[in-house]
Order: structure tokens, then sequence, then C-alpha cells
């Protein structure tokens, strides 16, 4: 059973599994050590303060023990990724002047196109390093930077220094600390004072050499009165050995800014997705993460909101499907510092052939913030007998006038609405992803239409496996 | 040509037989009427013609159009032209009505360019007529499905999908309890709009009212599991004046007691 649904799978999926001949100008032996470590650094051409960080992050990461609360990490080997690739020695502005095979890739993806359409910027990762970069006139007027991490160090070394792991400490975390060592690409944004973005800016990554490491730092600071919305999307090749995809995004909302970040990560079945993604919202600011988790076969990853001044409020919508060989290990995390705050989580899960998901959440209430209101609530969805939901909320008031509440589900998809669709003409497979789609509407309405028309394909495609 | 021709129909329902040979031919163009107490095995009729998977057929056939429906899977009869107009329609939460009907559609039309923007203004527009003219609000088209609707508009919203949809050949299980009597003239009246196209029905129902509207060719009815008397409309008055006892004890001297 399973395997027939894989064959359709990888088949449907055709488009985000090929693969270019690797041609690279600079590629670090397998392994982390100290000297890969200062490799990356010189080829970077960085200053010193930035290689010593990256050195003593080196030292943490060796340090720290992996995590065992969560997913299985037991067989990840360290050892067995190249921890930094170059693919081409200049940034282009342009796409005609970016390497033929690296523009045959994105060709594929159709992200020109889309930038065309849609995009107010783009960043577009091919494997560590930026390779084509863009941004709109008028942004740039406003005093926008949309750079990628590399070119936000050189151009602008000093705001950098300001933000750079004062949200994500080097210490906060094993993987914290391997990204801060070896970071490589990424955005580095800054909005203005009372700069609206209308449209979203977008960035694509993609990981292109097996057994390669992505460790992209991104930077996004909203200054007073600022909006942004940031997309970040992914997919990847498959292959049959293990890759590595460990970021750290750091947000820092200023007050009365509004940011929102949304990303649909589908990565390739192998890959541990280790991601730390966190916020700082200051007085009356707004932050919301849209979070959507396919495919990889280990994710663990927990955006997280502060909510240091009064009136600030903090969103997080969240949806994961695991299938066979996955673990969705993903949830939020909400620290009520402010006064008078508001957050809401909403997580869906949904699992099919042994697929297992978990929801694992903090809300926060600190002593001296009064006059919260939090809501978290989280659905999980489970395709067939085989598959797993677990739910680790976890809860901590400190003040007795919050009004918090959670509420949970798990459910099947009913075979009485399936047969309702049916009997209308429509084939079971497409009812049922139907029914998904409707389970996660409340996330999906929430994207633009590209990435909500993309959401529908992607999971259509999982659903043509799933009836026998 | 018999729209829907049923020979000696046996199903069951959780391992209970229900139907125990239904015979019944239903040539195109007619409407027929299946009136019977509550448990005669109604809804398990239209269920096991619509083929939910509760309902197992044990044995005989069901033809549509001269085709064997039974081996047929669910969608394949609904693209063939059957409907069934639910008892109890479902509520599907995120799934808009006009998402889920312009998939059905497309599903007819499996190589047209259902992406066409034109087409889909075009099936938006016929939708909303559609409503309208069962006095539904245009708002159920983005709402999700049946979801929030009351009793009485969860039935018009079927009429809706067959005014939509097209069906040939529609089984309507109790389409007017719970509609007040505009409401099922309404109804009534855009199922006999679509006489025109020689649509074919089965109704069943509890109420003669509607056989006024629609003035159908005939009427069953149903007791035990089977058809036990078919005859022209006036059965249907005579039923509401006098019950269903008498013509349970005519079957019954006839047939012998078979209710025990």
């Amino acid at each position: 059973m399973g395997e027939k649904q894989n064959d359709v799978f990888s088949v449907n999926l055709d488009k985000y599994n090929f693969r270019d001949t690797e041609k690279y100008v600079y590629k670090t032996s397998k392994g982390l050590s100290k000297e890969v470590v200062e490799e990356i650094s010189r080829q970077k051409d960085e200053p010193k303060w930035m290689l010593d960080i990256r050195l003593k992050a080196f030292e943490i990461f060796l340090k720290k023990p992996t995590p065992t609360w969560g997913g299985d990490l037991s067989s990840l080997d360290y050892d067995s990724y190249t921890y930094y690739i170059k693919p081409s020695d200049k940034k282009s502005q342009k796409w005609e002047e970016i390497p033929e095979n690296i523009k045959k890739t994105f060709d594929r993806l159709g992200v020109p196109e889309a930038e065309r359409k849609f995009l107010a910027g783009l960043g577009a990762q091919y494997e560590s390093e930026m390779v084509y970069h863009s941004i709109r006139e008028d942004l740039a007027k406003k005093g926008v930077i949309f750079l990628d991490t590399e070119s936000g160090l050189k151009e602008y070394p000093e705001l950098f220094r300001e933000y750079f792991t004062k949200l994500v400490p080097i210490e906060d975390n094993k993987f914290a600390a391997l990204n801060t060592a070896c970071w490589s690409g990424g955005s580095f944004i800054y909005v203005p004072k009372g700069v609206v973005i209308d449209i979203p800016l977008q960035a694509y990554f993609r990981i292109n050499s097996e057994k390669m490491g992505q460790f992209e730092r991104t930077i996004i600071i909203a200054d007073e009165g600022a909006k942004l919305h940031y997309i970040e999307g992914c997919t990847a090749p498959q292959y049959s050995t293990l890759s590595l995809h460990t970021g750290v995004i750091e947000i820092f909302v200023r007050k009365n800014a509004k940011v929102r970040y949304t990303t649909i990560q589908n990565w390739a079945h192998n890959i541990y997705n280790l991601v730390t993604q966190r916020s700082i919202v200051e007085e009356g600011g707004s932050m919301e993460w849209v979070d959507g988790n396919l495919g990889s076969k280990l994710t663990m990853k927990y955006p997280s909101i502060y909510l240091m001044g009064n009136n600030s409020k903090g969103k997080i919508l969240s949806i994961a499907f695991a299938t066979h060989g996955q673990h969705q290990d993903a949830g939020g995390k909400i620290i009520h510092k402010g006064k008078n705050t508001a957050s809401t989580i909403v997580s869906k899960s949904i699992s099919r052939l042994s697929g297992r998901s978990s929801y694992r959440g903090l809300v926060k209430i600190l002593k001296g913030a009064t006059g919260i209101k939090s809501s978290v609530k989280c659905d999980a969805l489970m395709l067939d007998e085989e598959s797993r939901s677990d739910t680790y909320p976890t809860m901590q008031v400190e003040e007795e006038d919050a009004i918090v509440s959670h509420e949970a589900t798990v459910g099947k998809i009913s075979d009485d609405v399936i047969h309702y669709l049916m009997s209308r003409g429509i084939k079971e497979s497409d009812a049922q992803a139907m029914v998904v789609m409707g389970f996660i509407e409340q996330f999906s309405k929430e994207l633009p239409m590209e990435y909500a028309v993309e959401l529908n394909r992607l999971i259509q495609l999982e659903m043509e496996g799933s009836v026998g | 040509m018999n729209a829907l021709t049923i020979k000696s129909l046996k199903s069951s329902v959780e391992e209970k037989v229900i139907l125990n040979g239904v015979d019944l031919e239903l040539p195109e163009g007619e409407i027929h009427i299946i009136m019977g107490p509550n448990g005669s095995g109604k809804s398990t009729l239209a269920n096991t013609l619509m083929g939910h998977p509760k309902y197992k057929n044990i044995e005989g056939e069901a033809l549509l159009f001269g085709e064997d429906l039974l081996k047929m899977k669910v969608d394949e009869r609904a693209r063939k032209g059957l409907f069934l107009a639910f008892q109890y329609p479902v509520e599907v939460e995120g799934v808009s009505m006009g998402h889920f009907l312009y998939s059905a559609v497309s599903s007819r039309n499996e190589n047209g360019n259902n992406k066409d923007p034109k087409r889909i203004i075009q099936f938006r527009n016929s939708l909303k007529d559609n409503l309208s003219s069962l006095e539904l609000s245009s708002d159920f088209i983005s709402r999700s499905l049946n979801v929030g609707a009351s009793g009485g508009e969860k039935k018009r919203l079927e009429v809706a999908q067959i005014m939509t949809l097209k069906p040939k050949v529609i089984l309507l299980d109790e389409i007017d309890s719970g509609l007040d009597i505009d409401s099922s003239k309404l109804a009534a009246r855009a199922i006999k709009d679509m006489r025109k196209e020689k649509i074919s029905a089965l109704i069943i129902t509890h109420y003669p009212r509607i056989i006024d509207y629609l003035e159908p060719e005939k009427v069953h009815i149903m007791a035990y599991g089977k058809i036990i008397c078919s005859r022209g409309i006036e059965l249907a008055f005579d039923l509401e004046k006098k019950g269903y006892d008498w013509i349970l004890k005519e079957f019954n001297s006839e047939n012998g007691d078979i209710n025990g």
C-alpha cells in the first residue's frame, strides 16, 4: 500500500524532484570543524567580530547535547553534511546574468514568472548564497532594505550588529548555535518608520546538493508604525540520504508596527527541518506567523512571539501535514509580558499513512501582565487508523485576571461527508482533498492566492495516493 | 426507455435486511411518487441506488438507462446522471458551495477548460439565478456547504444543486419535509420546470401536496421493503384521507401476512 502511494507521490512531485549537475565555485569538506567555520567566514570576507561569533557558536554547538524532548534525532549525523557551498562567485541583479544551470532550476519552479506577476521583491537562494536579488524601485526609494543576509552585513554593518543574535542568542539551543556558526544566506530586511508595504516580499529557498545543510539566517526589522508581509516558500529535491535544514529567523516589531511572516515548507522526505523562529513585539505592535509544514522527515518548529509592550498582539496560525515516515512536531510559543496583550494560536494537523503530528505549545503570562486574553485551538484530523496525533499544551499563568482558553479536537473524515461529495460526481480522492482543504481553510484563506492554489495542489497530490 | 429499472432489489443496513425485493420501473421523463409508512424502506431504496457504503446490496439489479448502476462507483453514478436530494444533507466546514458545485460540474467535463475564467463567471451567475429563484441568498455560494443553514434552506439548497448540475434522474428523499407551503411550492415549481428537459424523478414523500404541483404519472406504495401497490395519483389522496392501514390489509390478504 505504502509503496504504491510513494510512487504516485514521487511521479506527481516530479517538478520539484530534479537536480542539476553540481557546478560550484567553492565547497567545504564534509563535517563541521573550526577550520570549516573559519573558511566560511573567509569565503564571505567577513569582519573579525562575525568570525569570533561564529567560532564561539561552534564551541557552544559542540557542548550542547542534541535535544531529546521532541522528535527522534538519534540518526542525525552532523559529520555527514557539507556545511558550505558557494554556487557562483557573483551576485546578480538581473535575471539574464544568472548562470544558465541555476536559471533552469528557477525556471522550473516558475520563480521569475511569479515575481513578475505578484511580488514586490525577491531573494532566490540557490544553495547557500543569494544569487539573485531584486527589489522594486519604489520600495528602495522609501528606504526599505531587502538584501541577502551577507549583503546586509556588508552594507549595513552597524544596523546588522545591533540586531544579529539579539533575539535568538547563540546559547539558545544546539541548532541556533549550529546556525550561528555556519549561517549562510537568508534575508535581511529593514522597513523604516511609518513605511507600509502593501504587497508581500518573498524569497524562495532551495537545497540542491546531497547531504548539504542549509543554514539561512533571516533578520527582519519593522520600525515604528511600519507594516510588512514577508513570504518564504520552500521546495527541495528528494534524495535517499539525509539532509539538514536549520534556519534561524529573528523578527523585531517596533512600536505600532505590524509584521506577518508566511511560510509554506514542502521539504523532501529525507530532510531534518529544525528551525528557530522568534519575534519580539513592542507597544501596540502586531506579529503574525502563518506557518505551513509539509514534507521533511522530521520538523521541529515552534514560532514564538514575545509580547513585551502593552496592547501588543500575537497570532500563530499553523498547519502540519504528516504522511508515511514523517513526524511534524510543530506548535507555537507566546509570552505575555506587556499589559492588555492578546494572543491566538490556531494549529491544525493532518496525519495519514502512519504519519505523526504533534502540537507542542506554550502560553506564558508573566507576573504584572494584567488584562491578558489568549486562546489556543488545536484540531487534528486523522485519515486512517495507523496515524498518530499528540497534543502537548502548556499554560503558565501568573496573573489571575487572564482570560485563557484552550480547545482541542481530534477527528476523522466522515463517510457520510465523502459520500455526499461523491454523490455529486466528485472522485473519492478529490472529495477527501476537498474535506482536508476545508479543514485547513482558516489557514489557507490567509494565504496569497497563488500560495493557496499551490497548497491545494500539493494536498490533492498527496491525497491521490490515499484512496486504494 | 426506462430511466430506472429495478428488479428484485434486496439490500441491508448493518446486517439487517431492509429492502426485500423491490420491483419498479421509471420510464424516462416520468415522475413517480413513493409513499409508505415509516420504516418501510423508502430511504434505503434511495440510498442503495445512490450507493452509500452503509447500504449493502444483496440481490437483484438496478439499471440506469439500461446500465448496471450497482457496479458503478458513487461518483460515476452521479456523472451518469443520477442525483439524490438527501433527507438530511451533511454540513461540510470550510468547503464553499460554489467551489464544491464547480468541482462537481468540472468532474463532468474533464477535458474541458475548467479554469477558464469565463466559464467560472458564467457558472457563478447561473448558480446565483438558481438560488434566487428558490428565494435563497447568493451568500450561500461562498459560505461553507450547508453549514448554518436551516432545515428548510438545506432542502432548497439541494434543489439548487439539481438545477445547477442538471441530472437526468433525480431521487428526492422527503424534499418537502420541513418546508413551509411557500417553500415547497418553490421547490416543486423548480422541478416541474425541469420536466421540459425530460427529467425523470422518484419522489419520496409523506405529503400529497407536492403532487398537486408536479402532476406525477404514478404513485407507488412501499411497505415491508417492497413496492406493494402502484396506481395513479388519486391513490395519494385516498391515503391522505384514510391512512395506510386499509392498503396494508388489502396487500396482506392477497399475499399472506408477511408482517408476521
